[in-house]
């Protein structure tokens, strides 16, 4: 896994942000027993104390939980992945939204915009 | 206890002052750069810390003791320049370092040659810059150390080394030793600190954690370093 830091902002925020996309997304499957904090901090080239950092702010956002002794866990609820999913994608719709407003495009023809020439060719 | 503690430490060359009432403790289990221009008193501090020099005034302790032959047996130290006899093999220095230190773990540090492809019977002066530096690092992470000091370990390579440099530091200090980085190449390596001291005219300016500068500057360490400083 190589990730691309922005020195501009804290890293322990970047890797929150990494593991909450890679959970909301599926790639960390619900309930998923997560690799150690050394092995993960190795994956993606960062400093340990950064990474714990990071699984602790997830822990209290309640995406994840350790198991006394056993390590840590993505979580098994549900509702709050999809309340986390449904969060970014809002974020992700604003900035859409206010990116289109910069060039002149109102709120009903970003929505005309989105659906002519988005498309499933836009995923790229 | 803190790993490394100074106190009011002064070092002076011919009445000059390069290290001026530096007060620091270095914690257990972090990753610290120590950043500052060049001509700033980095490399001295670092020889105090290694018992390479004298304080003129104010100590250094280690683990709470100053510094003896038991701190040199839990400090690994890469100096600026290299030490090794260019006309040893690697195989020989190999042993040189099993012989010399107690805590250097010699199947590590073949496997990190292998996974270079360095071959053990070549010779030093026959490998090029880059991979001098290279071997030098390895023997250094392949002691079981407590505290890792290295001295610009990025000076002069190019940026695929530093990554792998990089990639070698943090998978190789053990849990709990900590690692003392000395750079002015702040952007190749500030995203591995938990710490950040900055060092200037033989003064300590500012410490801090890395993460909590960024949120606080809005900017990268590399960008406060050089608002700084700046000439």
């Amino acid at each position: 896994m190589d990730y691309i830091f922005d020195n501009e902002r804290p890293i322990y925020i970047q890797l929150v942000e990494l593991i909450r996309t890679g959970i909301v997304s599926g790639k960390f499957q619900k309930g998923q027993k997560l690799p150690s904090v050394r092995e993960l901090a190795l994956a993606m080239k960062v400093n340990p104390n950064t990474m714990q950092k990071a699984l602790a702010e997830l822990e209290n956002e309640k995406l994840i939980y350790t198991e006394r002794t056993n390590g840590k866990y993505v979580t098994e609820d549900e509702r709050l992945i999809e309340k986390v999913k449904k969060e970014l994608a809002g974020e992700k719709v604003n900035s859409y939204l206010n990116s289109m407003n910069d060039i002149g495009i109102s709120y009903e023809e970003a929505i005309k915009y989105l659906q002519e020439l988005g498309g499933k060719n836009g995923i790229s | 206890m803190e790993l490394v503690k100074c106190n009011n430490l002064c070092k002076e060359f011919d009445n000059k002052k390069v290290l001026n009432n530096i007060n620091l403790s270095i914690p257990k289990g972090k990753i610290i750069g120590l950043l500052g221009k060049n001509g700033m008193g980095k490399t001295t501090l670092i020889k105090l810390i290694n018992d390479l020099l004298t304080p003129t005034s104010g100590e250094v302790l280690i683990n709470g003791e100053k510094p003896s032959v038991n701190s040199k047996k839990i400090i690994s130290y890469l100096p600026e320049r290299t030490y090794l006899d260019k006309e040893m093999k690697v195989y020989q220095i190999l042993t040189l370092f099993e012989d010399f230190y107690e805590n250097f773990n010699k199947e590590k540090a073949i496997n990190l040659l292998k996974d270079l492809d360095l071959d053990i019977n070549s010779r030093v002066n026959k490998m090029s810059k880059g991979m001098q530096e290279k071997l030098q690092l390895i023997l250094v992470m392949s002691r079981d150390a407590e505290l890792y000091i290295l001295d610009e370990p990025l000076g002069g390579v190019d940026p695929a080394t530093r990554d792998y440099i990089l990639d070698t530091i943090l998978s190789n200090f053990k849990e709990g030793a900590s690692v003392i980085i000395s750079t002015h190449l702040i952007s190749d390596i500030e995203r591995i600190l938990d710490e950040v001291i900055f060092i200037d005219k033989g003064n300590i300016v500012l410490t801090s954690s890395a993460d909590e500068l960024r949120e606080k500057e809005n900017a990268s360490i590399d960008e406060i370093f050089r608002r700084c400083f700046k000439c």
